[in-house]
């Protein structure tokens, strides 16, 4: 269990004055231009020892991805992005940051963009968080009236301009090349890769694009030390976390804890326990709905780290746990999902653009039960056709929640189909 | 329908476009900027705006018609948008978004005759502690009820 005194964000829930002279009390805004004056080499190093990974999903090391950005500028700017475009089902901790603690984000983004030699940060904050994009825009003036933002700001000799942003309604935005051509004016359609963001990225330019989390705990990363950050979790999955249970618990909650804390012990804690104890509990999607989901009994022992769920067969993704209890409806609700994901896909690949839909409308009769027993196998073998076949992983993130679905609940589709064709229905499905 | 916002004069596009036109990626804050002054984009805007920024008419158009915030035609005087993403669908939102469309007479993303709200589906406004949430006018409502929700379309009528 985390302690209090190690916790890097000591307002998560808006209980204290988030103002600058709030978040000076609470220990940020400390003597950045002294870290900022240890250099970039040691700023990177020390993000390398502390083992941090990247938090919007894909689980990266920050630093090894700093590493990327060319040393010298060529001639052009470097920039770094700030992917706050949250708008996964089920995740909701940058927001969080964003509404009750901004100024870990503003301070990160002045270290980070340092680190990589950017004198400019785009923050892109999703259109439909206007309270947070409130609350960040105070914040950020509040930086900029005190000298932190802005020709040598905080004092560190570096200039540097922080830009806040935001989208208009398109969840594929939050992919970071999505998210560099929207920034640029562009729909929002991903692009290939090579070439990297950080070869060519926004305008053409080197940029790194980072979630709101990774670059929230940097001034703290660096304050304690790296070897205080990696002292938390496994090997490989260090740190601190923000989760976000949802779902069938006594206490839904956004919580910071340790790495590798298992599923029993951050749901005991933090959440009061499974809606009618343990033995209720059907199915957990651990890390956003873009991971398959995992059965509750599974579940209950896991370890929730990158590296441990991948061993269950998921991900951690973003930490947004979402609990299931047996009176939920998993077929529907993969498809609730499914059409998520066929109302999002941007349009430019052809094995999401039509895969989506197809999955769609097959997992419509699944709930139903108005399908072949077969029609699981096919349904099986078109999601291992979309995925990995797209420029981005909207693609994959369609199809895992559904191989999830199969690969665990098999049983549950297939009586389904048959009571139907008995015509009995379940009493969950007639609903 | 309302008579509202008709056409926008062509000064008042090249003041905005001109706002804008140092920014870097200056095409989403046009819109934006447009679609606050006017309510929404103007179908007359975009050949304006291609010349300006020195892009295609397609392309613009592509930009409008990809985001779901960007608006081509008028909405009524107020608009009403409810969540429909998962936390406020767990508490009842799908019920209240029912209420008020029948209530209101009218389907998704339709104006009432009367031109006085146009109602919309939004994904998670980040308010899902106090769901079922909604968004009127621009303004955030937590805790939204059919009542709170319809009630613009008396004062609207009135």
């Amino acid at each position: 269990m985390l302690k209090d005194q190690d916790r890097i964000f000591t307002n998560l829930y808006g209980m204290h004055d988030r103002t600058l002279d709030g978040a000076r009390k609470r220990g940020h805004w400390d003597n950045t231009a002294d870290l900022i004056g240890k250099g970039r080499d040691w700023i990177v190093d020390e993000m390398k020892q502390s083992g941090l990974r990247g938090r919007g999903g894909a689980g990266f090391p920050t630093g090894l991805k700093w590493s990327f950005m060319p040393k010298e500028s060529d001639g052009r700017p470097h920039y770094l992005v700030v992917n706050a475009d949250e708008s996964e089902p089920g995740t909701c901790k940058d927001r969080e940051i964003m509404r009750h603690d901004p100024h870990t984000l503003i301070e990160g983004c002045l270290i980070a963009s340092f680190a990589m030699s950017a004198h400019a940060c785009y923050i892109y904050i999703r259109g439909e968080y206007i309270r947070e994009r409130e609350a960040l825009q105070a914040a950020i003036n509040e930086a900029y009236d005190a000298g932190l933002l802005g020709k040598n700001a905080a004092g560190s000799g570096w200039d540097f301009d922080l830009y806040l942003t935001h989208g208009a309604g398109a969840y594929i935005c939050g992919e970071e090349t999505a998210l560099l051509e929207s920034l640029e004016g562009k729909k929002g359609m991903p692009r290939m890769k090579p070439p990297f963001p950080a070869g060519a990225g926004l305008y053409g330019c080197p940029t790194t694009v980072n979630n709101v989390e990774s670059i929230a705990v940097v001034p703290t990363v660096l304050r304690r030390g790296a070897s205080w950050f990696s002292s938390f979790g496994r090997q490989n999955n260090a740190g601190t976390k923000i989760f976000a249970v949802s779902g069938h618990v006594n206490n839904p909650c956004v919580v910071e804890e340790e790495m590798s804390i298992s599923f029993e012990e951050l749901i005991e804690r933090h959440c009061g326990g499974i809606r009618g104890g343990w033995d209720n509990l059907k199915a957990v999607i651990p890390g956003g709905s873009s991971v398959p989901c995992v059965r509750g009994e599974k579940m209950k022992d896991a370890v929730m780290d990158f590296d441990a769920l991948r061993e269950v067969g998921s991900s951690l993704g973003t930490a947004a746990v979402i609990v299931m209890d047996k009176d939920t409806d998993i077929i529907k609700a993969i498809w609730r999902l499914s059409k998520f994901y066929k109302h999002e896909s941007c349009g430019q690949c052809t094995p999401c653009r039509e895969g989506t839909g197809w999955m769609m409308r097959v997992m419509d009769r699944l709930v139903k039960g108005q399908a072949e027993v077969e029609e699981i196998d096919m349904l099986l073998d078109v999601t291992k056709q979309v995925e990995g076949h797209t420029i981005c992983a909207l693609g994959d993130a369609a199809a895992w929640p559904i191989q999830g679905l199969i690969r665990n609940f098999r049983d549950e589709i297939e009586d389904r189909i048959k009571a139907k064709r008995a015509g009995r229905m379940s009493a969950v499905a007639a609903e | 329908m309302t008579t509202q916002a008709a056409e926008p004069a062509p000064e008042a596009l090249a003041e905005i476009i001109e706002a804008h036109t140092h920014l870097e990626g200056p095409l989403l804050p046009i819109l934006h900027a447009m679609q606050e002054a006017f309510g929404f984009v103007p179908g007359t805007a975009v050949p304006v705006i291609a010349k300006a920024l020195k892009l295609t008419r397609a392309e613009v158009h592509g930009v409008i018609s990809f985001y779901h915030d960007f608006r081509e035609a008028p909405a009524g005087r107020h608009t009403v948008k409810i969540c429909r993403a998962e936390a406020c669908q767990a508490v009842g939102g799908a019920a209240l978004s029912e209420a008020v469309l029948s209530k209101l007479g009218i389907g998704w993303g339709e104006t009432t005759p009367d031109g006085a709200v146009t109602v919309e589906p939004v994904y998670c406004l980040g308010l899902c502690a106090c769901a079922p949430a909604a968004m009127v006018d621009g303004k955030v409502m937590g805790r939204a009820d059919a009542d709170r929700l319809t009630a613009l379309a008396g004062e609207g009528a009135a």
